[in-house]
């Protein structure tokens, strides 16, 4: 193998597997931006890789088996945003502490996930999943069009998501509505901005992103679901929108870096380097620790009351 | 709110959230159909049924309390460790590294050792998320949760290389697993024919020993003054960083502890699945416990019970053992929500008021023809309106309304 084909592998593979960070990251850079830390994202993922991976599993050689996989993405969103719900209920309402709410959260999706996969499922089951479609004329650029063009249709969405968010967070009304509750929820108040309810609406896109990017992995990447499958990614999220400083387009070279990363760890067990398999799974883990030791040597411009709960009857 | 009020509150508020989590883990085992009560009674009563059972609430409590004993000491002291799990697995490649090396050591001088190791295993692995913390921000719930993931490939790599038993090499089993413990590593077993093992004293000599230091030394009160208030804790001369590293270098070590005796006490070797969630079941204990000694020994009998109980129902009322960590989420989540009724002194204010109106008695009704039985003037429409309305469609009508007679006195008036 020439060095030319090893690294136009690593970019072909590391493009599909930027996208469930991304998509999860996406939406948590919406909720810290509304000041939530929500590490509960993990446990949401988990569970959206669940039930989306019902419908393929259940209507497969039904008159329905089509539009599977629609169904289950939309369960996925739809499950997704009841848990940005409900952690907004214990979060925002309830005012407890993120950190330790989140890992309930992540503890709580994990397991129902788990439980729910045994009792329905069994074993681990493939599922045709999504399949890649090249983007007609532009999948044929000599190299770029296998790197970019040729993939599954959620590839080209994520991507396509980043200028969306991007537009949602900095130009419209309601992003700034998200940033100032994040930063100066007072302030916001004060002006007639209904705060929790900004954070419960946040959470909830929050939390169907990372429904969808659960379902990404279950339905696109590995096309089956274990107990495992989400593996910290929900995590390496949250570290994301570090990474990215709080902006979508930030987040988006985070989630490549990872991904590449990744595949370059996939490619050197495929080229056979001598390298412990055990060490190779390490390097995502590691670089998210040395990548957060970095960033926070940098200016800061994230939300400054990312969080701390709001409670407008409190004095100041 | 008086004195007994705000004691049925506190019992209100813990019976609403125990009914939260138990509602909410009632929601999964309906979506596996499974019967709610029957699964909740076999979790709950089925492991206190024999000796066994028992004693292996007490086997699965001994890891915790360690566990959730050292993550109190975090907690107080201002610093979420998450990362128990990866620090147990370090304690235990230590311990038993240990013990295997130091095979011909006599008894009394090779388990202190061993547990020591794992105390330092342990201990490292928690420093380095405090020392990242205390020196660079990083944010330590994602260290100590990227530091459970490195941990883990870690000892899987060891397992199944360098500390792999050079037996299962030549029979070519492969089990990932270390060689027999020595004899003289092993933590004794209390009674004959179960598990209980003397792990037990070693627990509970250490939730003293988490006492006294935390409530009866300065170090301990700094650690709590580091993390009950920082800034003002930095003013009155506390070197806060310094007591963030202290604070998880003993988190991990409580971890590795735990990690060195459930090792000697039950497994007598290092194989794969040891920590078995453990280090996040302790997270909950130390929550429920109250993050005080004398409140997670008896958490962690109750939260060994649970695991011990979910194990159970995977046989007896086909609920997998998973279910466990639904309720422990569950729970984590109706602790955090109670603690913001118990503490926040508006929010009691505000029940209590709402308490205050609602067994008010309520006004007897009216009788009937009084001035109150009458419908509110308010109420109505605008006599104004009415008045002026009739007038223009029926001017005869107008004799007869006295709504609208008195629209038009009102009329009158306001010219």
């Amino acid at each position: 193998m020439n060095a030319g084909s090893f690294v136009l592998n690593i970019l072909i593979l590391g493009v599909p597997f930027s996208v469930a960070l991304l998509l999860a990251a996406l939406g948590e850079t919406i909720n810290q931006r509304a000041g939530i830390f929500n590490l509960g994202c993990e446990g949401i993922m988990a569970m959206g890789a669940f039930v989306a991976f019902l419908p393929p599993f259940f209507l497969a050689g039904t008159p329905l088996a089509g539009s599977a996989n629609l169904i289950g993405l939309a369960l996925a969103i739809g499950v997704g945003a009841l848990l940005g719900v409900l952690f907004a209920l214990v979060v925002v309402t309830f005012r407890a502490p993120q950190g330790i709410a989140g890992i309930g959260l992540q503890m709580l999706g994990w397991g129902a996930a788990g439980t729910l996969f045994r009792h329905y499922v069994g074993g681990v089951t493939g599922v045709p999943g999504i399949q890649p479609v090249p983007v007609p004329g532009l999948s044929r650029i000599p190299i770029l069009g296998k790197v970019l063009f040729n993939h599954n249709p959620l590839v080209y969405i994520a991507f396509l998501l980043v200028p969306v968010f991007w537009y949602l967070l900095f130009k419209t009304p309601w992003g700034l509505k998200v940033r100032a509750v994040g930063t100066y929820p007072r302030a916001a108040d004060s002006l007639g901005i209904r705060v929790s309810r900004v954070r419960y609406q946040a959470l909830a896109l929050g939390g169907a992103m990372a429904g969808l990017a659960g379902a990404y992995l279950s339905l696109a990447q590995a096309k089956m679901f274990a107990d495992d499958l989400i593996a910290g990614r929900g995590f390496i999220a949250v570290a994301l929108v570090y990474f990215g400083r709080w902006n979508p387009v930030g987040v988006m070279g985070g989630a490549l870096l990872f991904s590449l990363a990744q595949a370059l760890q996939l490619s050197i067990q495929v080229a056979g380097i001598n390298f412990p398999y055990e060490f190779a799974v390490m390097l995502p883990y590691v670089l998210v620790i040395v990548v957060l030791a970095l960033v926070r040597k940098a200016k800061m411009v994230g939300p400054t009351e990312l969080g701390k709960p709001f409670d407008r009857e409190q004095r100041i | 709110m008086n004195r007994t009020g705000k004691l049925a509150y506190n019992a209100a508020v813990v019976i609403a959230a125990a009914a939260a989590a138990m509602g909410i883990g009632a929601i999964v085992l309906a979506a596996v159909g499974a019967d709610i009560f029957k699964a909740y009674a076999v979790i709950l009563t089925e492991p206190l049924k024999d000796m066994i059972g028992l004693t292996e609430i007490v086997v699965r409590a001994v890891p915790l309390s360690l566990i959730a004993m050292g993550i109190a000491i975090a907690f107080r002291s201002g610093i979420l460790n998450i990362g128990a799990e990866g620090q147990m697995l370090m304690g235990i490649l230590a311990s038993s590294a240990t013990a295997i090396a130091c095979a011909s050591l006599p008894k009394p001088v090779l388990i202190p050792l061993a547990i020591l190791a794992g105390a330092a295993g342990g201990a490292a692995w928690g420093g380095i998320a405090g020392a990242l913390k205390a020196r660079l921000g990083v944010n330590e719930i994602l260290s100590t949760v990227m530091l459970n993931y490195i941990a883990a490939q870690f000892y899987t790599f060891l397992l199944r290389g360098p500390l792999m038993d050079p037996e299962e090499l030549l029979t070519g089993s492969g089990t990932p697993q270390t060689v027999r413990m020595p004899r003289s590593a092993w933590l004794d077993r209390l009674l004959p024919g179960t598990r209980l093992h003397s792990g037990v004293f070693i627990a509970l000599g250490l939730a003293v020993v988490v006492f006294l230091l935390l409530w009866r030394t300065s170090t301990g009160f700094r650690m709590r003054a580091a993390g009950a208030e920082a800034k003002a804790a930095r003013y009155a001369g506390v070197k806060v960083q310094r007591y963030l590293v202290l604070a998880m270098l003993l988190s991990g070590a409580f971890a590795g502890m735990a990690g060195a005796v459930e090792i000697l006490g039950v497994h007598r070797r290092a194989i794969e699945g040891v920590s078995g969630g453990y280090g996040f079941t302790g997270i909950v204990v130390a929550l429920f416990g109250g993050l005080h000694p004398a409140g997670i020994i008896p958490a962690s009998l109750f939260f060994g019970l649970l695991l011990l109980g979910a194990d159970m129902t995977q046989r007896l009322a086909d609920v997998p053992a998973n279910m466990v960590l639904v309720l422990q989420g569950a729970i984590i989540l109706a602790i955090v929500s109670a603690r913001q009724f118990m503490s926040n002194p508006y929010v009691q204010d505000k029940v209590a008021r709402a308490c205050a109106k609602m067994f008010r008695r309520p006004p007897p009704p009216a009788p009937p023809g009084s001035i109150e039985a009458c419908p509110d003037p308010s109420d109505s429409v605008d006599p104004c309106l009415v008045g002026e309305d009739s007038a223009v469609g029926d001017s005869s009508a107008v004799g007869d309304n006295p709504a609208a007679g008195e629209g038009s006195v009102k009329k009158r008036g306001t010219r």
